[in-house]
């Protein structure tokens, strides 16, 4: 690295940054004693910030392309918690054992944002399906999120059947508007996808907000009600602490179903679906009926959310269905890691309980958001748990590893 | 075994196929030579419906396969190694023989034809963990055949083999496709750039030139014929 360009640089974003900031943080009018107060300590400060910002970032940028094998061969924190089972099997126990004694030590405050994780966590798991593993980038996802929450609302409301009814009606609704989606989007790829998702995702929320007679509008509709539990009457404090573990139970279950659908064989083929459309019609996979799985699959986990959802609210209205929820959970799965279940977990975790501890800087959240996703793509494009299947690694073999051409040789 | 009558092939506007017919027989190994651009992918892509035939018609073993899905006609028992071998980076070898028998369902069956897809190829059982991108060329070009043995065809389709590997590669390739032949009677359809080799393996051959077929014959005829000579084989 040469020292002296890299200064140079830095000097040249510090000058920028000044110019570009200039006159919002030095020059400051006032207007009732009109006259013009130069504040060029502020100045100051942003040269030497942006400087030193600009220092750091291409000495991390440098070392992450120097890094040479021997650095490598070191397997990171990630993967040596994963494989260890001497590592892995403690934590999962404490893991375990912290999530079942949860609501007894904290305040129904804290229970209810840790639902909200939970579902943010299934979400992620379901749209997972959709990006991770088919390759199709979804920006509309949170329609689905919506059928189910409006599928249960509305059928609460007209004719009031309970939750657990509602719960499969509003997985099968989701993944019937997901096949609906996925038909004229067959032949669609990458921009092209996102766009027509992400409009999808806005017809939804308009019909939602415009149709008065059929949804009530953005007034949206209340006293849903919550899932029961053997006909027992719960109070509002049980029945927190009740829809915390009905939604370990379903993250459990979402689990297990992601994993074993990952490794099967309709899960490769989604993944060789993502790689390479002609050599997987070549091997007689129907292409139709491979995406159109993954779009139903998807929606149905964002429809059985949206049944939880209105259960847990008692209230849905459009306004909870905005652009910004698809583009959260999105981020939820490229921050996590493509295909990576525990990435997804951890993300969500992250994303959904950060601002509400960070309330205090809640101005700031946005900016904050969207520095760490700068990070993020920047420094760690495969996410914060990366998918192992993507890191495989050569093992040293000390004999022979059988070389092809031997033997003509 | 497959019939090509009078078959048109268009990408949009642009006619790229212009009325091909060609038979080939049980058990042969055909091939389908000519320059870049005569058509020679385009055709295997039409007779896997994967861009399909406008005019014309498919016939497969006497049955008309023209507006078949191409899934349907994998399962048929017609199996394409496309070019450029396309074999999935990400999956391992397994996972993309795996694929290959991806409408099969006997899992014993299965089981025997991977065994016997490593007898021809023994690096890849040594291979078999190991993420298909990070191959070499000719051992990912071995997957890619092997990948689509699994299926289990009657008719394989290979599209350009030797492309980007080493000379000694190259032959073990084709030395492989005969033995394929010869061993299961799997009937064959090459096509190739490298003429002299694919002429060298095949019973009969078909010239391509801009979307025609412009000769056709024995493949030892074809060896001798003077144009061929001096387009091809650069003698």
């Amino acid at each position: 690295m040469n020292i002296f360009s890299e200064l140079k640089k830095s000097l040249i974003v510090a000058l920028w940054f000044v110019f570009l900031t200039f006159p919002i943080m030095v020059i400051r009018v006032n207007t009732i004693e009109k006259i013009i107060e130069w504040r060029w300590r502020n100045m100051l400060i942003i040269a030497i910030g942006s400087f030193l910002v600009s220092l750091l970032w291409r000495y991390l940028l440098t070392r992450k392309q120097t890094q040479t094998d021997s650095q490598l061969e070191k397997r990171p924190l990630s993967q040596l918690i994963f494989e260890e089972p001497k590592v892995y099997k403690p934590i999962l126990v404490l893991i375990g054992l912290f999530v079942v004694i949860f609501p007894f030590i904290f305040s129904s405050y804290q229970i209810n944002i840790m639902t909200t994780a939970l579902m943010y966590v299934m979400l992620g798991l379901g749209l997972n399906i959709v990006v991770g593993l088919a390759g199709l980038l979804d920006l509309g996802y949170v329609a689905f999120y919506a059928v189910g929450a409006y599928t249960y609302a509305l059928i609460n409301h007209h004719f009031g059947l309970g939750f657990w009814t509602i719960l499969p009606v509003g997985a099968l609704l989701a993944a019937f508007f997901g096949i609906l989606l996925g038909f004229p989007v067959l032949r669609l790829r990458g921009d092209y996808l996102a766009i027509v998702t992400l409009g999808f995702g806005e017809i939804i929320r308009l019909i939602l907000e415009n149709w008065n007679e059929f949804s009530f509008g953005p007034s949206g509709i209340a006293h849903i009600s919550r899932p029961g539990f053997m006909g027992i009457n719960l109070n509002l404090n049980e029945s927190i602490i009740y829809l915390y573990y009905l939604m370990i139970f379903f993250c459990l279950i979402t689990i297990f179903v992601i994993n074993r659908l990952q490794n099967s064989r309709i899960g490769r083929a989604w993944i060789a679906l993502r790689e390479d459309e002609v050599a997987c019609q070549a091997m007689g996979i129907d292409k139709t009926k491979t995406k159109l799985t993954a779009f139903a699959l998807g929606a149905t986990w964002a429809g059985m959310v949206g049944v939880i959802f209105a259960a847990k609210t008692t209230f849905v209205n459009p306004a909870s269905f905005t652009f910004l929820e698809s583009a959260m959970i999105l981020s939820i799965v490229v921050l996590g890691g493509m295909g990576s279940i525990v990435g997804v977990f951890i993300a969500a975790m992250i994303l959904i309980l950060t601002p509400e501890y960070l309330r205090a800087f809640s101005n700031y959240r946005m900016l904050l958001f969207g520095a760490v996703m700068v990070l993020m793509m920047v420094f760690r494009p495969q996410g914060i748990v990366p998918n192992v299947r993507r890191f495989y690694r050569f093992r040293r073999v000390t004999s022979n590893p059988g070389n092809l051409y031997d033997k003509s040789s | 075994m497959l019939e090509l009558k009078n078959v048109e092939t268009y990408y949009g506007n642009i006619k790229a196929l212009k009325g091909i017919s060609l038979f080939v027989g049980d058990g042969e190994i055909i091939t389908l030579i000519g320059a870049n651009g005569a058509g020679k992918s385009t055709t295997l892509m039409t007779i896997c419906g994967i861009t399909p035939a406008r005019i014309g018609d498919i016939l497969f073993e006497k049955k008309s396969i023209r507006s078949l899905e191409p899934n349907r006609i994998v399962s048929l028992g017609i199996s394409q190694v496309p070019e450029g071998r396309r074999i999935f980076p990400l999956l391992t070898v397994a996972e993309n023989l795996d694929m290959g028998a991806f409408l099969r369902n006997d899992r014993a069956e299965i089981q025997k034809d991977l065994d016997y897809v490593f007898t021809l190829f023994p690096i890849l059982k040594k291979r078999i963990h190991q993420q298909g991108g990070t191959l070499s060329g000719g051992e990912q070009q071995m997957l890619a055949i092997s990948r689509a043995l699994m299926s289990k065809p009657r008719l394989l389709l290979l599209d350009e083999p030797s492309l980007g590997l080493a000379p000694l590669a190259v032959q073990q390739i084709f030395q492989m496709i005969q033995k394929i032949n010869s061993e299961n009677k799997t009937t064959i359809l090459l096509v190739e750039q490298n003429a002299f080799m694919a002429l060298k393996v095949a019973h009969r051959g078909y010239v391509m030139e801009n979307g025609t077929i412009t000769l056709e014959g024995p493949a030892v005829d074809l060896l001798k014929d003077e144009r061929i000579k001096r387009a091809y084989l650069g003698l």
